[in-house]
């Protein structure tokens, strides 16, 4: 009753076609946007900002990256957080190089740059997949994250091997650095994952998404029906990387402001968490990347702050329960609702239909 | 059923959070990140049970700071800088100071820490040239830097041979991160001056992995190792150069390096292992038997009470204590038991441990006497070594506290944190 579709006639291809077909989905959305941009910016303090919106937007920019190669495309990568170093790194060397860049160019830039280092790595996927592929990306995640980190030019020979980034206006609000206010960061971000998640959504829905698909459901079946495996398989890994390198610029300049390579962009602290985010989001669903990115950045904060905050118990002792329950919820979600949590959404849509009559 | 069974859920949830309330604004906050989990465990927890022992027992004995109690919320990060990231902004506000206990989450909080106002002390660590306090306002690395543990190691070494170590190898192995990279600079200037040779061997996060490393120096046979280590890396390092008979007296740890921890698991093998200290072992000072009376034997002891008297406890009772001792003396300065978080800065700033003072406070002979000026945030540079006796299961003071190479040291300082105002576009103070 709530969420019907009837009486909602499409009479021109166009809205058939739209990414919103149903009247409610637009309501939701538009309302969605409007809090985003005009209520959260107003209310937003330092704590939202660093501990909790920004990091769920770059994550979602991420998961949103992986999704496309792995979800939709069909080829296993663990190889998010060399990817997401290519685009920090990229950023910082061009924000140097060049100091009256403008920041959100210097971050577009460093996505390309991401992209190309990504069709690289992505050459083995046209011999090998599954295991073997996810082993591959594997060797790219180690590579350049030692890359980065033994060849001083990449850090411009600082001591520490640290990237520092300094102050960037978008403006004349300050976006990167220290200084720059809380509104400032989140806007930011979130200009650039509605714009590139729009692109996403509309990509998956033209040829090339597709032919990601077709690779996906079987490789053997497209390339005799027409879709060439080389061009396909390259062009989910360039994008996949462009989405990934900018989360790792945005990681690198606006969030953290200071990175070293081997710590921030570990496989445990990035790639696991980015394939979970999806896994547990929905492969081959955006709703599910931005659910899991959600699920994945506030469940840790939010466990703390029920068991410490509420409960009052020690830090270590929740620390060690989070863990624990960390692990258990991946098993359970993988048993329970594989789909993830975008097909629990789907689920609650069907059941909010039928409502107030189940069958 | 479900209805009624979500309602109570519902209202159990609102009355759980209401009752949450802020703390009370009058207290001090000396908010703390710690590690007691991960692969840093072993070196966090003794250090945190310092912390949290002395703040008990200085809220025990005198009430608090002149009647104010110290609240310290802990955190837990372990030793990750985005968690270490979440943990200051959710407990910046009105805190007094942050110890982050890690080089990585000390960079982090560096520039943002400068921007909203609250101290940072990274008691011998973090970025060494914080110690220019013309450029570093708000960041304080008492009472001694990693360039000065370089070249007060090399020192050592020094005197070992004479005065003349030209030709010889010394092998670095280090944490391959913002913290194990610090010394390098240090020790390429030395190297140049001294004439020795440079070896260095990276050793990845988390430091489990080093038979590459331990067989390097086995084919290479440096004369002297270093060591820049921290949690499990140190134990395996010891352990490795135990394995492959590398004489111990030669390998010298820096103050990290150092604890109970990292040389028990090696046995006897570890007999001889050196390292810089800046404070005494042992647990025979005033202030552990103010910990007794007041913490201990009341049943109040941090974790389970057994690291006490550690190496690592005692830096953690030794960290808490100048981080008290601050507040009195901003307390003193503006006159006021209430203090905010830009006085507190004030009376960091003005701490001035004499011998006499930390007799007074229970630490007599416990560290070298250090002050803080407004140019100077990093403390004296005094650092001794210590051995460790495997039969005993002691450390041993060996040296007396000594200066490093302070025209090599105060030079790059100068230089890197000129860079850095530079960058940072920061005008000096203090003129």
């Amino acid at each position: 009753m709530l969420y019907k579709e009837t009486g909602q006639y499409k009479s021109t291809y166009k809205s058939d076609h739209a990414i919103f077909p149903l009247i409610q989905d637009k309501i939701a959305f538009s309302t969605l946007m409007f809090i985003a941009f005009l209520i959260i910016p107003f209310v937003i303090n330092s704590y939202w900002e660093k501990a909790i919106l920004v990091p769920f937007l770059i994550f979602s920019l991420a998961a949103i990256g992986l999704n496309i190669l792995t979800g939709y495309c069909g080829q296993v990568s663990l190889g998010t957080g060399g990817f997401m170093a290519v685009g920090a790194f990229s950023t910082y060397k061009i924000m140097t190089y060049f100091p009256d860049l403008n920041i959100m160019i210097i971050i577009l830039i460093s996505g390309l740059i991401t992209a190309a280092v990504g069709i690289l790595f992505g050459l083995p996927s046209l011999r090998i997949k599954g295991f073997y592929l996810a082993v591959a990306t594997l060797a790219s995640q180690f590579f350049l994250v030692w890359l980065f980190n033994k060849v001083p030019w990449f850090y411009n020979y600082s001591d520490t091997g640290q990237i520092t980034v300094s102050e960037r206006l978008m403006f004349g609000v300050p976006v990167t650095g220290a200084t720059a206010p809380p509104y400032a960061t989140y806007l930011f971000c979130l200009i650039l994952v509605v714009l590139l998640g729009f692109a996403a959504k509309n990509l998956i829905r033209s040829k090339m998404g597709r032919s990601w698909m077709a690779i996906r459901d079987m490789d053997i079946a497209a390339e005799i029906i027409g879709v060439p495996p080389l061009k396909t398989k390259l062009s989910a890994f360039a994008i996949s990387s462009f989405y990934i390198g900018v989360a790792g610029a945005l990681y690198f300049a606006v969030f953290l402001g200071a990175i070293e390579v081997t710590e921030s962009f570990d496989i445990m602290t990035i790639s696991f968490p980015v394939l979970f985010m999806i896994i547990i989001g929905g492969l081959g669903s955006m709703l599910g990347s931005f659910l899991g990115a959600a699920f994945i950045v506030t469940l840790p904060i939010g466990l703390k702050f029920i068991m410490v905050d509420l409960v009052g118990l020690s830090a270590v002792t929740a620390k060690h329960f989070e863990i624990t329950i960390w692990g258990l919820l991946m098993i359970i979600f993988l048993i329970v609702e594989p789909h993830g949590l975008a097909r629990l959404w789907s689920i609650a849509k069907e059941k909010l239909r039928r409502w107030p009559f189940p069958y | 059923m479900r209805i009624k069974q979500l309602l109570i859920g519902i209202t159990a949830s609102v009355i759980a959070i209401s009752s949450y309330v802020e703390i009370a604004v009058a207290d001090l906050k000396f908010p703390m990140l710690v590690y007691r989990t991960g692969a840093y465990a072993p070196n966090g927890i003794p250090n945190a049970d310092g912390f949290v022992d002395y703040y008990k027992m200085i809220n025990a004995r005198d009430g608090g700071i002149g009647g104010e109690k110290i609240l310290h919320p802990e955190c837990e990060t372990g030793y990750k800088t985005q968690v270490g990231v979440e943990c200051y902004e959710k407990n910046k506000k009105d805190a007094m100071v942050f110890q982050p206990m890690s080089t990585g989450i000390t960079y982090q909080l560096i520039p943002k820490a400068t921007a909203d106002g609250v101290t940072v002390y990274s008691t011998g660590y973090g970025r060494t040239s914080a110690a220019n306090g013309k450029v570093f306002k708000w960041i304080f690395n008492a009472p001694v830097t990693y360039w000065d543990g370089a070249s007060i190691a090399v020192r050592h070494i020094l005197k070992n041979n004479l005065g003349n170590i030209k030709g010889k190898k010394i092998a670095l192995v280090y944490h391959n991160s913002a913290y194990g990279k610090e010394p390098i600079r240090t020790l390429q200037t030395l190297s140049k001056k001294h004439g020795f040779k440079l070896m260095l061997l990276p050793v990845d996060h988390p430091g489990q992995e080093q038979k590459a490393t331990w067989l390097k120096i086995r084919k290479a046979r440096p004369d002297n190792v270093l060591m820049w280590g921290w949690g499990v890396m140190n134990q395996v390092a010891v352990k490795s150069a135990a394995s492959i008979k590398f004489p111990m007296d030669k390998f010298i740890g820096i103050w990290w390096s150092g604890s109970e921890n990292d040389v028990l698991p090696a046995g006897q093998g570890a007999h001889g292992y050196k390292s810089l200290t800046f404070n005494a072992p042992g647990d025979s000072y005033q202030v552990h038997k103010d910990i007794k009376k007041y913490v201990h034997d009341k049943g109040e002891a941090s974790g389970d009470g057994s690291h006490f008297g550690t190496v690592l406890y005692n830096r953690g009772l030794f960290q808490a204590m100048v981080q008290v001792e601050a507040a009195v003396v901003a307390q003193k300065i503006h006159g006021t038991s209430k203090i905010t978080p830009a006085m507190y800065r004030d009376g960091m700033e003005a701490v001035n441990l004499s011998a006499k003072r930390m007799e007074e406070l229970g630490f007599k002979d416990f560290a070298p006497p250090f002050k803080n000026t407004c140019e100077n945030h990093g403390g004296s540079g005094l650092a001794a070594v210590q051995q460790w006796d495997a039969k005993a299961k002691k450390w041993n003071m060996i040296t007396e506290y000594m200066y490093g190479d302070s025209d090599v040291v105060q030079k790059l300082i100068a230089e890197d944190s000129s860079k850095y105002a530079a960058e940072q576009k920061i005008a000096e103070r203090c003129n």
